[in-house]
């Protein structure tokens, strides 16, 4: 028989578990169940849900147009300076979502270096808008997506792009037809977890794009509002973003991520 | 039409240097020891590296990415796209090169059927077994009708039994391609099975090329000689004595003059624990420095002057008590040995 596990391990192992889980068992418990489906069917609840599920399906978009092909530049390009490019595409990784958001309000803000011409040029506004969200979001999520879809790129075999070559087949369309698809659980897996942490953005949005119902307050920022007027509706909406949470997580285990 | 190649490959530490002429319909195998350039060859003849000049007639691929070049590639491990089913895999190339779906697939199962796959036309690749991949793989590689076909290692991936017969099998597909083939391989027997010309590379430059019957009888290099099994010699021929360049002397039956090779089989080679007494006109005494178990007979490596492969059977195995460091006497009949000028 094995000798008994040592205390100093267990101990802190244990301490470490309940840290993780009590908090959250505690927001089961503390959960209005009574009314929890008035609740999650208010008006405001149901308004800051379809806002958040929303964006974050837009951000998710805008991540994969531009972060799939900038994954390949990075995994396939000769680029130089490659490494650095790679990591300074990770900062936001990071980086304080709120510093992620003050960075875009200088740059897009109406003030911004870019915004300025935006809103001269075109009268386009992006802060305190819902397209704000949006940006915010896919700034803080879109690094997630490309390290997921890099590393796909990576392990995959350059050769078969190269069979691709030999049978006529141009970048394009050997990226369409061989690439994409050899990466298909990479991409699936980035897209995911890059759409977890847009619907979970609070820092960046809030910086960016302000709290207006309606407009910019997401599932986060509602919880944090509500947890001074109304306590019980900001557990509801935590219950929603935290099943959620586990839903995804539950989903990449099952199918991509075996370990 | 004959496509001329004329390749040049820089590298650190290494450089390859080749001319190919092919003829429509030959098939021509690139032999050579590892290292010794061949899939470097083949990837600058494909455009998949700088450095592959070809023309054919009229066109020049000078410069030509490998989507471009009229060719059809199978690859060592076959690179079958694992999410297409195998007539996907073999549409892959008209449908890239803009033919329409029907007539892609149309063409597709044509060619599956020619290789004996046509039930699997459905089949992910990675169902089929090592045979049936790479009969996908020569279906895929000839659906565009390339001008060129280009094999590495076609047979390298297979097991032993397997083998004999993709190898026959592929034989007969070659002979039917009205273009021109570039079979890249380390296998003597698949060079000397499937090619009209044998061509051998070492260190980035042809050392010799000819019919499998000539590279079997009249190696040129080492390598060569050791790939098909001879003892390999050079030397300076005066009438029937040639004096080889490591040292010794052999008596030849047919009398020659100036710089020769020597070559002889090992089975030519008789063994005797004291010197023999008579006939043979090559007699000297050598030392064993190593003994393999061959199926049917022992070959022995001797020192001596010259040193000397010798195939004897395991009954005289038993008889001579060989081990490393026996001393011998090696005998060799003159009518065995063939010389031929360098």
């Amino acid at each position: 028989m094995r000798s008994r596990l040592p205390v100093v391990l267990v101990l802190p192992a244990v301490v470490g578990l309940a840290f993780l889980l009590v908090p959250l068992a505690g927001l089961l418990i503390r959960a209005p169940w009574a009314t929890l489906p008035a609740q999650l069917f208010s008006e405001e609840v149901g308004q800051a849900l379809r806002l958040s599920l929303v964006c974050a399906s837009l951000a998710t978009v805008v991540c994969l147009v531009l972060g799939v092909p900038l994954a390949w530049l990075l995994a396939r390009s000769d680029l130089p300076g490659r490494g650095l490019l790679r990591a300074l595409v990770t900062v936001p990784l990071v980086l304080p979502p709120v510093v992620g958001g003050v960075a875009l309000l200088l740059v897009l803000g109406r003030r911004g270096l870019i915004g300025e011409h935006l809103d001269q040029w075109f009268g386009i506004s992006l802060p305190f808008t819902t397209a704000g969200v949006v940006l915010a979001e896919a700034f803080v999520a879109m690094p997630f997506l490309v390290i997921s879809v890099e590393g796909a790129l990576r392990a995959a075999d350059p050769r078969y792009e190269e069979a691709a070559a030999t049978l006529g087949a141009s970048r394009w369309l050997t990226f369409r037809r061989v690439t994409l698809p050899s990466i298909m659980p990479g991409v699936v897996a980035g897209t995911v977890l890059c759409w977890a942490r847009a619907l979970g953005e609070f820092g960046a949005t809030i910086t960016f794009a302000g709290n207006f119902p309606g407009r910019t307050t997401t599932m986060p920022l509602a919880v944090y509002l509500a947890l001074e007027s109304d306590p019980d509706a900001a557990i509801v909406l935590s219950i929603v973003l935290l099943f959620v949470s586990v839903a995804v997580l539950a989903g990449l285990r099952d199918r991509w991520i075996s370990a | 039409m004959t496509l001329h190649a004329d390749l040049r490959v820089q590298r650190a530490g290494f450089s390859l240097h080749l001319d190919l002429a092919l003829e429509p319909g030959e098939v021509v195998a690139l032999l050579g020891p590892n290292g010794a350039g061949k899939t470097t060859a083949l990837r600058a003849l494909a455009g998949l590296l700088p450095g592959g000049r070809v023309r054919s007639g009229e066109s020049d691929w000078d410069g030509l990415p490998a989507e471009k070049r009229p060719i059809g590639v199978v690859f060592q491990d076959y690179l079958l796209f694992a999410h297409l089913t195998a007539l996907d895999n073999v549409a892959f190339g008209l449908r890239a090169r803009g033919t329409r779906r029907t007539e892609a697939n149309a063409v597709a199962r044509r060619w599956l059927d020619r290789v004996g796959l046509a039930d699997l036309a459905r089949a992910r690749p990675r169902t089929l077994s090592g045979g049936q991949a790479q009969r996908v793989a020569l279906a895929r590689a000839l659906a565009t009708s390339p001008e060129l076909l280009l094999l590495d290692e076609p047979l390298a991936a297979l097991d032993v039994s397997t083998r004999l017969r993709v190898r026959s099998e592929l034989g007969r597909h070659l002979a039917d391609y009205p273009g021109h083939t570039l079979l890249v391989t380390h296998d003597p027997l698949d060079a000397m099975v499937l090619a009209d010309r044998i061509v051998i590379l070492e260190d980035g430059r042809v050392v010799q090329q000819g019919t499998p019957r000539d590279v079997v009888r009249q190696p040129r290099t080492d390598y060569v000689a050791h790939l098909v099994g001879l003892n390999f010699y050079r030397g300076v021929a005066s009438g029937t004595e040639v004096r080889l360049g490591e040292g010794g002397t052999l008596t030849i039956a047919e009398p020659a003059e100036g710089p020769v090779h020597v070559v002889f089989p090992p089975s030519a080679v008789s063994l005797f624990p004291s010197k023999p007494a008579g006939s043979p006109r090559n007699t000297w005494q050598a030392v064993v420095s190593g003994v393999e178990q061959h199926a049917h007979t022992t070959r022995v490596d001797l020192d001596g002057s010259p040193a000397v492969l010798a195939d004897i059977t395991t009954a005289t195995m038993a008889e001579l008590r060989l081990q490393p460091g026996t001393t011998l006497w090696v005998s060799l009949k003159a009518t065995e040995i063939h010389t031929y000028p360098r």
